[in-house]
């Protein structure tokens, strides 16, 4: 579903400041996969996902989702085909909008942006279902704005905006980091059952390593720019957390920046 | 007194064409955007010279779109070009003054007057039983038009990504939607009700002049701040009707000024000084809310001998 080819993407070229943020990174993913990220600050996790998006473009390489190359295609566009959920709970949802239109904006996604009314009756109905499977209890305040809820709210609230039209990538950056630990869990666990529901090829950074290996199918660790270890199937239902800590170590030459990164 | 009432009406309800317009990219598109001072007069030009051709109507129509294309024109610097938005304002603002003169063939000043016969939209309602009233009702009635237009335009799909762009621009790029796009879009329509604002005044007052559009962008933000103030910011109609009745209360603040005595000359200062004084409430409410605790702190600390 997902190919990256030899991506490369350089800061600052040419500068004092130049860093290589992403080294000739090569990853495949298959539909319905779900790859969790871990690695220290700086490795490139959230470079590798903001290149998919397009937010930034690439100085080498290629992107192909579903077999066509995205690579210069700009960042609206590749947006009709990847669902997205930031760390900041700010970034995902316009604050001094209705809950309702927000939905109504991502639920249009893919579709022309003409003069039709923006929210018929039938799609109230059909948020309001939704709505009420994050068992939140948002389901009453459709016309609350956004800027009324907690961040955990507005969190599941994107996650649901992201993927209300089946997208065939979810990117998922660090989207539970920001949240108190009880609705970070809860978030976490819509994640799972909205990936699984709906078949998604997903990826998902996250500094919580017990969640990375709880989580997802397969998970990767990324240093400097580089991918160091991908582990999925099998051997992946053996790993422990102190193992992970430990290749990270070996594989890095490096100790782990335990401050950032949560171990448990 | 009930003339004085009735013009500074008169004159909000033209003007809330004008900050309807300034509240689409000041609020929606989250833009001070100071094209308004020229489109306005851009607006008026248009509207002018084409009641001197005879088809005051058409003006009005005609001024809209020059106000729109000239709105387009920012927001290609601002979006293609990468000019910073006030820039880009102050560029057109600067570059529409020429065109304006052109458009009034080079006169800074058309007078509209009904001793040269030069027909207005008010002008077939003279000498009726209508005259007294018809400026009101005319004004009224484009501007009960533009909120239904506009109020059904921001509930489509497109106008929804419209009033998120200056929400959260991120947001809507990663909802699939090209913020250039709604940024013209949203400049486009603002600049479009500025200069119709103005075509309307021109009409109504008679003549067009070069000069009328000096500081119309801090009128707009005083309207738009006075409304949400006094009426606050609930759903969308409610923003809406909360400009036209801020622009309506500016008017009659003014005349209230001018009637107490403040001279004319005063206007744009007053007018200034109005809408620093509202930009900058929160800031000094923040101020004062944390110096009452930091002497509330101090005096717990000295065992509240203070």
């Amino acid at each position: 579903m997902l190919k990256i080819v030899n991506a490369v993407k350089i800061f600052n070229k040419g500068s004092v400041n130049e860093k290589i943020a992403l080294d000739n990174v090569n990853l495949e993913m298959a539909e319905g996969e779900f790859v969790t990220v871990i690695g220290s600050n700086g490795a490139g996790k959230s470079t590798l996902l903001n290149c998919i998006a397009g937010v930034y473009e690439l100085d080498g390489g290629n992107i192909l989702l579903d077999g066509k190359d995205i690579t210069r295609m700009p960042e609206y566009k590749r947006s009709a085909y990847i669902g997205r959920v930031f760390q900041d709970p700010l970034i995902g949802t316009a604050f001094d909008m209705t809950i309702e239109e927000n939905l109504a904006i991502a639920y249009a996604r893919g579709k022309s942006r003409g003069l039709t009314p923006g929210i018929s009756k039938a799609d109230l109905a059909f948020f309001r279902e939704k709505l009420a499977r994050l068992e939140l209890g948002l389901e009453n305040r459709m016309k609350e704005k956004v800027g009324r809820l907690s961040g955990g709210q507005r969190q599941a609230l994107t996650l649901l905006m992201a993927t209300i039209v089946k997208p065939k990538l979810l990117l998922l950056d660090e989207h539970t980091a920001a949240l108190d630990p009880s609705i970070a869990r809860r978030v976490l666990e819509l994640t799972d059952e909205i990936v699984k529901e709906n078949n998604l090829c997903t990826l998902m950074i996250t500094h919580n390593m017990k969640a990375a290996l709880e989580h997802g199918t397969r998970t990767i660790m990324m240093n400097e720019g580089r991918i160091i270890m991908d582990i999925s199937g099998k051997e992946r239902e053996s790993v422990t957390v102190e193992w992970l800590v430990e290749q990270f170590g070996r594989k890095s030459g490096a100790e782990l920046d335990n401050d950032r990164m949560l171990l448990i | 007194m009930a003339d004085i009432i009735k013009g500074a009406a008169e004159l909000g309800i033209i003007y809330a064409v004008m900050a309807l317009g300034v509240f689409i990219s000041f609020r929606t598109l989250n833009m001070p955007d100071l094209t308004v001072d020229s489109s306005f007069t851009l607006g008026a030009a248009c509207s002018a010279m084409l009641c001197v051709s005879g088809q005051p109507a058409l003006g009005l129509i005609l001024a809209f779109f020059a106000g729109c294309a000239a709105g387009c024109v920012t927001a290609l610097l601002t979006t293609k070009l990468k000019i910073q938005p006030i820039l880009s304002g102050i560029l057109m603002m600067l570059a529409l003054y020429s065109i304006n003169l052109k458009v009034m063939a080079g006169k800074s000043n058309i007078p509209l007057s009904r001793i040269l016969g030069v027909p207005t939209i008010f002008s077939p309602f003279l000498d009726t039983g209508l005259e007294r009233y018809i400026a009101l009702i005319l004004n009224t009635a484009v501007l009960a038009l533009i909120i239904v237009l506009l109020y059904y335009f921001l509930k489509t799909r497109f106008g929804l990504v419209l009033r998120a762009t200056g929400d959260n621009d991120k947001m809507v790029r990663a909802s699939g939607v090209d913020t250039d796009l709604t940024t013209i879009a949203g400049l486009a329509l603002s600049n479009g009700l500025v200069a119709l604002s103005g075509a309307l005044l021109a009409q109504y007052q008679g003549f067009a002049d070069i000069g009328m559009g000096i500081g119309m962008v801090v009128i707009g933000l005083a309207s738009v701040i006075i409304g949400e103030v006094i009426f606050g910011t609930g759903s969308l109609l409610r923003r809406l009707i909360a400009v036209v009745l801020g622009a309506v209360t500016y008017r009659f603040i003014i005349a209230g000024a001018l009637e107490l005595g403040m001279p004319a000359t005063d206007l744009k200062l007053v007018s200034a000084a109005i809408v620093a004084a509202a930009l900058s409430m929160g800031t000094i409410r923040d101020k004062v809310i944390s110096l009452a605790g930091r002497q509330a702190a101090l005096s717990r600390y000295k065992g509240g001998s203070r």
